[in-house]
């Protein structure tokens, strides 16, 4: 990469240069798309919502950033924050679970792997959850499955939609059978917001697989994909060696979903605020809102 | 090395031969071996019991999956009567990998649904090695909701080393089969009790695993992943199995102990597969006694409880103001649902 960006740096003024022969893209200001290549200014990355301006590939986004985008700044509460993650099992493998715990609690800021606030988006009530995926591979453990459950309880005393941003490798092995159980769990929880008529909308992102994939993230009574997301059960390498022979192109991608009937439609994360409070107005009889 | 033992039973199975022989032998009126035999046979006995005493995770892994432990048809021939097996899921397939009909448990109608494993090659192949595909897991959904219309108890049985990860799989939606699946199952109206026989591999599994009673064989396991697929993802090597058999803890006795399973049925001695009418007979039994004991609760009383008791899987921790409650670790160690309240 410091080939391509050999000639861009020179026109840098030099105290964003970078030092003493670090050939890196300076940290925070300019940054790559992994797809097109194309060097971005961050802030306007960032006003874009991490979608490249140049190709549209949606970059992985955290569970904080993905809340803030979404929601309108107030009023917002923040659902089962107490709730933490405990090594029951004494889960050793390279790594110790409670090490691991701790390293990602660092690494990211969060407790664990979802986040759920109350708020508004466009004036309009819900909950949101988001997976976040560099917590762990965003996999889903005991405190995972309870926020949900928490998530789904706190819509239904309200009566207001929940909507789901996935990102998620899946169960999380180190919790073992436990963590198997928080599909049962988070599924059921679901039925009953089912039951009571209240919507459901569940964002799959880049990636959701496995066992999030196989309970709530399928669960949607509307499924919205963002483009070209990673979604399915088994992973590709275990598929490709099951059936040893390379995979198609394009295969468990959104796109790949919607053809074969598994979401409902695949959104662009910058109308993703527009087209969900249309679609949950018009399934909760609402007038018009002005957005 | 005889291929119907494992490697640990290697012992058993040469004890087993020189008895075999012996009894060959002593159907010569000239000898009588009588007397060598049962010393041989009560040998055989105490070495099975002292090699199953203290069986490793892994052990008892390879005991779940062994080549000739009984698979869901052979349970139901002993079980029940008058099965009928019903096919298909109305839409794809017939998946032969997942079994299911009605039939009668001590004249009682129930619903039956099971995972089926191949005993020879060909029957492996057809039965995908006991791998559902979507349609496996619809057809299932097909019947619980008719079992729920005619008032039967579900029985299920679970053998499974997971759900089938291919191409045509993934086509047809296996994250939603098996997802509805588990929706449906936590808020079916009738009595659903599940019972892992072999192998309860992950969401495979769990997906005709929702119930009001889970049970499992005394050397069956039940695990969110494999110990192969575990171990080459943690410790980036297969080999290390029986280590991560080990810390997954998905043995029946451990996960008795975690409150994740309510009974552990035990096993005859040298497990099932030895004699699987015995094995039969007491799974009818503890059938029995669960559904007469679901049938005391009323159906809204049924579905409670089931709600409850899956809102009380996991174990975390919950920081209440400055003190930091810990749940999930007295007894049982899984807690039931937090007393705290909702909303923050």
């Amino acid at each position: 990469m410091s080939d391509t960006l050999g000639w861009f740096q020179k026109l840098l003024p030099s105290r964003i240069r970078t030092e003493g022969g670090n050939k890196k893209v300076p940290e925070g200001l300019w940054t790559k798309c992994v797809v097109c290549n194309a060097v971005l200014y961050r802030a306007e990355l960032e006003r874009n919502l991490e979608v490249c301006p140049n190709c549209s590939h949606h970059m992985r986004i955290g569970a904080r950033g993905r809340l803030n985008r979404f929601l309108d700044p107030e009023p917002r509460e923040e659902i089962a924050a107490g709730l933490e993650p405990i090594d029951l099992l004494k889960f050793r493998d390279s790594k110790r679970y409670k090490d691991r715990l701790v390293q990602a609690q660092k690494d990211t800021g969060e407790k664990d792997a979802l986040v759920v606030i109350k708020g508004t988006v466009e004036g309009f009530p819900l909950v949101v959850a988001a997976f976040e995926f560099r917590f762990m591979g965003g996999s889903m453990g005991s405190v995972v499955g309870e926020r949900f459950v928490r998530a789904v309880d706190c819509a239904h005393e309200w009566g207001i939609p929940l909507v789901c941003f996935s990102a998620s490798g899946g169960a999380r092995m180190q919790e073992a059978l436990i963590s198997l159980m928080q599909m049962a769990k988070t599924s059921a929880a679901l039925g009953k917001l089912s039951r009571a008529g209240i919507p459901f909308v569940s964002v799959l992102t880049d990636p959701t697989m496995g066992g999030v994939s196989a309970s709530l993230a399928m669960l949607g009574d509307i499924n919205i994909a963002e483009p070209k997301a990673l979604i399915g059960f088994a992973g590709p390498r275990v598929i490709e060696q099951t059936v040893r022979e390379t995979l198609p192109e394009g295969f468990q991608r959104a796109e790949f979903l919607l053809e074969h009937g598994a979401i409902d439609m695949i959104v662009d994360r910058r109308e993703m605020r527009s087209r969900i409070v249309r679609l949950l107005s018009m399934l909760t009889h609402r007038p018009i809102t002005v957005g | 090395m005889n291929l119907n033992y494992l490697d640990f039973e290697q012992p058993i199975a040469e004890l087993d031969a020189k008895i075999a022989a012996l009894s060959v032998a002593g159907t010569d009126p000239a000898v009588n071996l009588n007397e060598d035999i049962t010393r041989l046979e009560a040998k055989c006995q105490t070495l099975t019991e002292s090699i199953f005493s203290v069986l490793s995770s892994w052990q008892i892994s390879q005991i779940a999956r062994h080549p000739q432990r009984p698979y869901t048809l052979k349970y139901i021939e002993h079980i029940f009567t008058d099965f009928e097996e019903l096919h298909g899921d109305r839409a794809f397939a017939d998946d032969p990998a997942i079994v299911g009909g009605v039939g009668r448990l001590e004249g009682r109608s129930v619903m039956i649904i099971g995972h089926q494993k191949g005993r020879e090659t060909r029957e492996k192949i057809r039965r995908n090695f006991g791998m559902p595909r979507p349609e496996g897991y619809r057809k299932a959904l097909r019947l619980m909701e008719m079992a729920e219309r005619f008032r039967l108890p579900v029985l299920t049985f679970i053998d499974t080393p997971g759900a089938y990860p291919g191409v045509g799989a993934e086509e047809r939606g296996q994250s939603e089969a098996i997802a509805r699946n588990l929706k449906v199952m936590a808020s079916l109206r009738t009595p659903i009790v599940c019972t892992v026989i072999g192998e309860g591999g992950s969401g495979g599994a769990l997906a005709i695993g929702v119930g009001d009673r889970l049970m499992m064989l005394e050397y069956s396991i039940y695990s969110v992943i494999s110990p192969e697929g575990c171990a080459s993802i943690l410790w980036k090597s297969a080999e290390k199995a029986p280590e991560a058999a080990e810390a997954l803890g998905l043995t029946a006795g451990r996960l008795k102990e975690l409150g994740l399973v309510d009974q552990v049925i035990p096993e005859p001695l040298g497990a099932a597969h030895r004699n699987v009418e015995t094995m039969a007979t007491r799974i009818k039994r503890a059938l029995l006694e669960n559904l007469s004991q679901l049938d005391q609760l009323s159906m809204d009383e049924l579905l409670d409880h089931r709600y409850r008791r899956l809102m009380g899987m996991g174990a975390y921790a919950q920081r209440e103001e400055k003190t930091l409650v810990m749940r999930g670790t007295g007894a049982p160690p899984v807690q039931t649902r937090s007393s705290v309240p909702t909303k923050e």
